[in-house]
């Protein structure tokens, strides 16, 4: 491809990212008539309503993220220091969420945890909170899993594990001070992810009726003219905060070491 | 009784039966290599000794208390790993002081081990380092002082120096040694070098194919070999087919030369084994005649290619500026004692 092409390709590219954008930004600074404003903005921030939701969409991503490690990083431990042949399956598995369309997993929890079922999660809001947590962990858990398998496979897990058990350490030890301290980095980009994925996760929430963000913007979106683009703008910001933290992390980490 | 006692063990691999009726005796503060090729076994008897695998069959007993059914962490040993191991997201010091701190030592009592363990190994002032900012042969030592910190035991060394370039092994091999012998701790070492096992060992188990063919002091093992594999195995040797044409006087036949061994050998075909360095240009008391094939001044050492009777020699000589290397084509008879010829089994 010669020069000429590939930039073209890319001006098109940004083309069709960047001017959706500038609009949405552009309209949502446009709620006072001829002058650019913050008063959408002002008003969102000061809708109680949007506190609440944001606030209880940041705590569920919070126990998404630390219950999902909990998860994560212990069973992709185990499966590269004991079932190496079974990480193929396993892998297939963590991908199975990015083909099933969460609106068919919501009704599937919503028949498996019904209040007549074994397990009425969906009786209470506490095991509602935790249904929608169960929720947003598989959503993450292709972003989750693929981040801690690639930073486990860069050491020597079983050769550590085998020092640290020779020193008389047990599994606690080995995994919280050894294998954690070692993946942090992708445990935490793994965790940015994740967060920006249960902040603007919808059908979930809506469907189970919890007040997260999504739903709200929703809401908004349904009967406001120029708040929802605030609102939007404000998720794209958090989005790509996410990302750029999880850049900084991956550089940060990587200075002064040999790799 | 001996401090570390391994009877009868025996390891499969699914079909690979990797460890054969394996007995050693071990006596406090002694040090013995574990010496044979590459896959013969050596790790695997040095992690049934750890706890990291599980013999089909046999017992391992350590201090006279029987170990086999113990995990790793509860049999008080320390581990030296090929690939140094280190913990990379801990400091030297913390690195030192795991065993110790996984026990719930006191604080002070850890950092007083940890300098005197970095002191033993020479590296007081590294102690804040970070293993990526080491060089190997000092990420080495460091592995080396964690296993010993918690005083182990046993210290089990699996290929240390195998990562490390030459001039670094040779001198971490004598450090390791002075260290073992400072702190008197049993130590098996497993290596494929002859060189490392033999300069370093008390005792030297040379393996072969899952079992341990000869066990034994390098002198002995170097010298009278049990069986062909240990021969040929453990230094260079020569080996030659020969007659046996009278069994009372051991007189051998090689063609057409003549060689009396002075003992007693069974009649028929036999193999004899002549180390390069027990031939000598000048000298008896017996003699052999070949001709010169190659010969390669290595500088202090004079390396001759002889055939003798269709089969090719290797002598080694101490170079002299009294005597020019033989030339090649040239008729060259040179000596023996008859005393040094190993006679080998046959193989089986
Ligand atoms: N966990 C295992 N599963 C299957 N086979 C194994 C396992 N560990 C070792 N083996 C096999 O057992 C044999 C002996 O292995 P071992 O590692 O003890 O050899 P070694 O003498 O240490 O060799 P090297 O010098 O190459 O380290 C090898 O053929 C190896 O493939
Ligand atoms: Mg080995």
């Amino acid at each position: 491809m010669t020069r000429a092409a590939a930039w073209a390709i890319l001006i098109l590219g940004a083309i069709y990212f960047i001017l959706p954008l500038m609009g949405m930004i552009e309209f949502s600074l446009s709620m006072r008539r001829g002058e650019y404003s913050l008063d959408a903005y002002r008003i969102v921030l000061a809708d109680p309503q949007f506190r609440r939701t944001f606030g209880y969409s940041v705590m569920m991503a919070i126990a998404t993220i630390v219950v999902g490690m909990l998860l994560v990083v212990p069973t992709a431990y185990w499966v590269q220091l004991k079932l190496p042949r079974l990480r193929p399956l396993i892998e297939f598995m963590t991908l199975l969420p990015l083909v099933i369309p969460a609106i068919v997993v919501v009704f599937g929890y919503i028949r498996l945890y019904n209040t007549s079922s074994w397990l009425p999660l969906t009786g209470s809001l506490t095991g509602t909170n935790i249904l929608l947590m169960c929720g947003y962990i598989m959503l993450g858990l292709p972003y989750m899993y693929r981040a801690v398998d690639t930073g486990l496979r860069a050491v020597d897990v079983a050769t550590l594990t085998e020092a640290a058990q020779s020193l008389g350490a047990g599994w606690g030890t080995i995994l919280w001070r050894l294998i954690l301290p070692n993946v942090l980095v992708a445990v935490l980009s793994g965790a940015f992810v994740t967060f920006a994925i249960v902040m603007g996760e919808f059908t979930m929430a809506a469907l189970l009726n919890r007040p997260a963000f999504g739903p709200y913007l929703q809401l908004m979106g349904a009967n406001r003219a120029y708040e929802p683009f605030a609102l939007a703008t404000i998720a794209f910001a958090i989005t790509w905060a996410c990302i750029g933290a999880m850049q900084l992390f991956t550089r940060f980490s990587r200075q002064g070491r040999p790799t | 009784m001996s401090f570390l006692k391994l009877s009868h063990l025996e390891k499969s691999f699914g079909a690979s039966h990797v460890v054969r009726n394996f007995n050693l005796e071990v006596e406090r503060g002694e040090f013995i290599s574990l010496l044979g090729p590459s896959g013969c076994g050596k790790t695997t008897v040095l992690r049934m000794v750890a706890g990291f695998e599980k013999p089909d069959v046999g017992s391992i007993s350590i201090a006279g208390k029987d170990v086999t059914a113990l995990g790793v962490r509860r049999r008080d040993i320390g581990m030296v790993f090929q690939a140094y191991a280190l913990f990379p997201n801990l400091t030297v010091a913390q690195n030192v002081g795991f065993g110790l701190k996984v026990q719930g030592t006191a604080r002070s009592e850890i950092s007083a081990r940890v300098q005197e363990m970095l002191a033993l190994i020479g590296l007081p002032d590294k102690a804040d380092r970070y293993p990526y900012q080491l060089s190997g042969g000092q990420q080495q030592r460091v592995a080396l002082a964690r296993a010993l910190a918690p005083r182990p035991k046993v210290l089990l060394l699996d290929e240390p120096l195998s990562a490390l370039d030459a001039k670094i092994r040779v001198s971490l091999r004598n450090e390791i040694r002075e260290i073992q012998k400072a702190l008197g701790i049993t130590t098996i070492f497993v290596t494929h070098d002859q060189e490392e096992a033999l300069s370093l060992s008390d005792r030297v188990v040379v393996m072969h194919k899952g079992v341990a063919d000869q066990i034994g002091t390098p002198f002995e093992v170097y010298n009278a070999p049990a069986t062909r594999f240990v021969a040929g195995f453990v230094g260079t040797l020569n080996t030659l087919e020969a007659e046996v044409i009278d069994a009372a006087t051991g007189t051998v036949a090689l063609g057409a030369q003549r060689l009396v061994l002075d003992r007693p050998l069974p009649p028929g075909p036999v193999t004899l084994g002549l180390r390069p360095e027990m031939l000598h240009m000048e000298g008896g008391p017996a003699y052999l005649t070949g001709r010169v094939m190659a010969s390669d001044f290595l500088g202090s050492v004079v390396r001759v290619r002889v055939d003798v009777a269709g089969q090719i020699l290797a002598l080694d000589q101490f170079n002299s500026t009294r005597r020019a290397p033989p030339r090649v084509g040239e008729e060259l008879r040179f000596g023996l004692n008859p005393s040094d010829v190993l006679v080998i089994a046959p193989a089986g």
